[in-house]
């Protein structure tokens, strides 16, 4: 069975839903404003002939018209980097801040975690954290491409992330802190939102696996709740539709830690519906309709979940 | 454990940050914050205010990096910053992402690449460029785009011949965009 069909009581439009999904995706890069401006990358892809369009939401996002353009100077210089248009959502939910202390929980390879260096001006601590040491090379390649000087690379379980190697135990060090200003949760998932790029996602899909994957993202959205200030954002997002993933995710932390749902500001022009408050016989907290759902057939790109926590104590 | 490293051993495992200057070094061979702006300075008129805010460390024998932010010294973690330089042998080695992100504005020892010779340096090719009349060693290759000169990488330029040091790595980036 295509999981798929799970979701088609949620959706405004099923058969755009469905025929979303079967499309590809074009090809997206985000321009890298650590080491250069947009007018420059998109004046270098001009003198380059490589055809691309900005997203209407975002002039730093922009679709290529052929994935595979050849000889490419910006990439080589490290001003674009291939991201999928969806994914760069949860950092601008996340607004990090330059000089501010910033955890990415799940960082490799690190797009996201390197869009957030890039708002954060390069400047700050940002801790980029990864469980497998092979994707943190891929992460620490791309952040070394992309200029980037202010990430910490980590290597921990994100359950259970000790601050011992930022000084949480030693305050009279200089320098040492044990709360981050902000989270982001980019949990690994069932990635049924990927299925445009890569179909097989769909044909391995299990509910055992979403049932796993699911006490693993629990774990790691409740650590990241807890080392975080008070007043402090953590944003948690997946490639997902699955309810059991999303909501039901946020709902088990909402009742266990001192955080709560809060409206985040989707850009203009970029589609997406409310979380849901009930699936399958479940009910969730009110507050979860404050998540943001992203279907494929909305703004042409892949389906997406993401949502911002304040944290309260 | 870091706990059980004497103050005076550099320890491969661990981040330990640069002395501000040659006096307070503690640490045999360990080069100083100052010394390593002044390296850059010297050799390619980076301007030593694009290195405040930055701190920088030693992880291994040598392996200097340089980090846009304060944690506690010395840190056990898999990466701080930016690898920006090799020391701790007779002439510094500065790295490729390293030119590139602080060589923008560099005014000394900056070689011009012609497009073909660009490719090719970032090919990873050796070449014959007997233009150039400066000073041997470490060069920042450049080249041209979107009207403006950007740095390439390092070339180690030697008897008339400019060896490419652009990392395997970097080299497959010059075609790959999904």
């Amino acid at each position: 069975m295509n999981p798929l069909q799970r979701y088609a009581p949620l959706v405004d439009d099923e058969e755009a839903f469905f025929a979303a999904c079967e499309r590809p995706l074009p090809s997206v890069v985000r321009v890298n404003t650590i080491k250069t401006t947009v007018a420059r990358a998109r004046e270098a892809l001009d003198d380059e002939g490589v055809a691309y369009e900005p997203t209407d939401w975002h002039p730093g996002i922009l679709k290529l018209e052929d994935s595979s353009p050849g000889t490419n100077w910006p990439y080589f210089h490290g001003w674009l980097h291939g991201q999928e248009e969806v994914s760069a959502l949860p950092a601008i939910a996340l607004d990090p801040q330059p000089g501010e202390r910033v955890w990415d929980t799940c960082a490799a390879p690190g797009s996201k975690t390197t869009q957030i260096a890039a708002m954060m001006d390069d400047e700050g601590v940002l801790v980029g954290n990864d469980n497998n040491l092979g994707r943190l090379s891929a992460l620490r390649h791309n952040a070394e491409r992309l200029g980037v000087t202010n990430l910490v690379v980590s290597n921990q379980d994100a359950r259970n992330f000790s601050m011992k190697p930022y000084g949480e135990r030693t305050p009279e060090r200089d320098a040492s802190f044990e709360q981050f200003d902000r989270v982001l949760v980019d949990a690994p998932c069932s990635c049924e939102g990927t299925c445009r790029k890569n179909p097989d996602v769909l044909d391995e899909w299990t509910m055992n696996h979403v049932k796993s994957v699911a006490g693993i993202q629990k774990g790691i959205l409740r650590r990241a709740v807890q080392v975080t200030k008070a007043g402090g954002t953590v944003v948690y997002s997946t490639c997902t539709f699955a309810p059991e993933e999303n909501e039901a995710i946020l709902d088990f932390v909402l009742e266990r830690e001192d955080c709560e749902v809060v409206e985040w500001d989707v850009p203009d022009g970029f589609e997406t519906a409310p979380g849901i408050t009930e699936w399958e016989g479940d009910e969730y907290d009110p507050s979860v309709t404050k998540a943001r759902r992203v279907y494929p057939h909305h703004n042409d790109t892949g389906g997406f979940f993401t949502a911002k926590l304040e944290v309260t104590a | 454990m870091s706990d059980d490293t004497a103050p005076d051993e550099n320890w491969g495992q661990q981040f330990d940050r640069l002395p501000p200057t040659a006096d307070d070094r503690v640490v045999d061979g360990r080069p100083s914050r100052e010394e390593v702006i002044d390296w850059w300075d010297e050799r390619f008129g980076v301007d030593p205010a694009v290195f405040d805010g930055y701190t920088f460390w030693e992880k291994g024998a040598g392996k200097i990096w340089a980090f846009h932010g304060e944690v506690v010294d010395p840190i056990e973690v898999e990466g701080l910053g930016m690898r920006i330089l090799r020391t701790r042998q007779r002439h510094w080695k500065p790295s490729t992402n390293a030119v590139q992100r602080f060589c923008g504005d560099a005014t000394r020892n900056v070689i011009e690449l012609s497009p073909g010779e660009a490719k090719a340096f970032v090919d990873g090719h050796d070449q014959q460029l007997d233009r150039w009349e400066g000073d041997w060693g470490y060069l920042t290759a450049a080249h041209e785009i979107a009207g403006e000169l950007e740095p390439l990488g390092v070339g180690l330029y030697l008897h008339g011949e400019l060896r490419s040091t652009v990392p395997k790595g970097r080299q497959e980036d010059l075609v790959k965009l999904d």
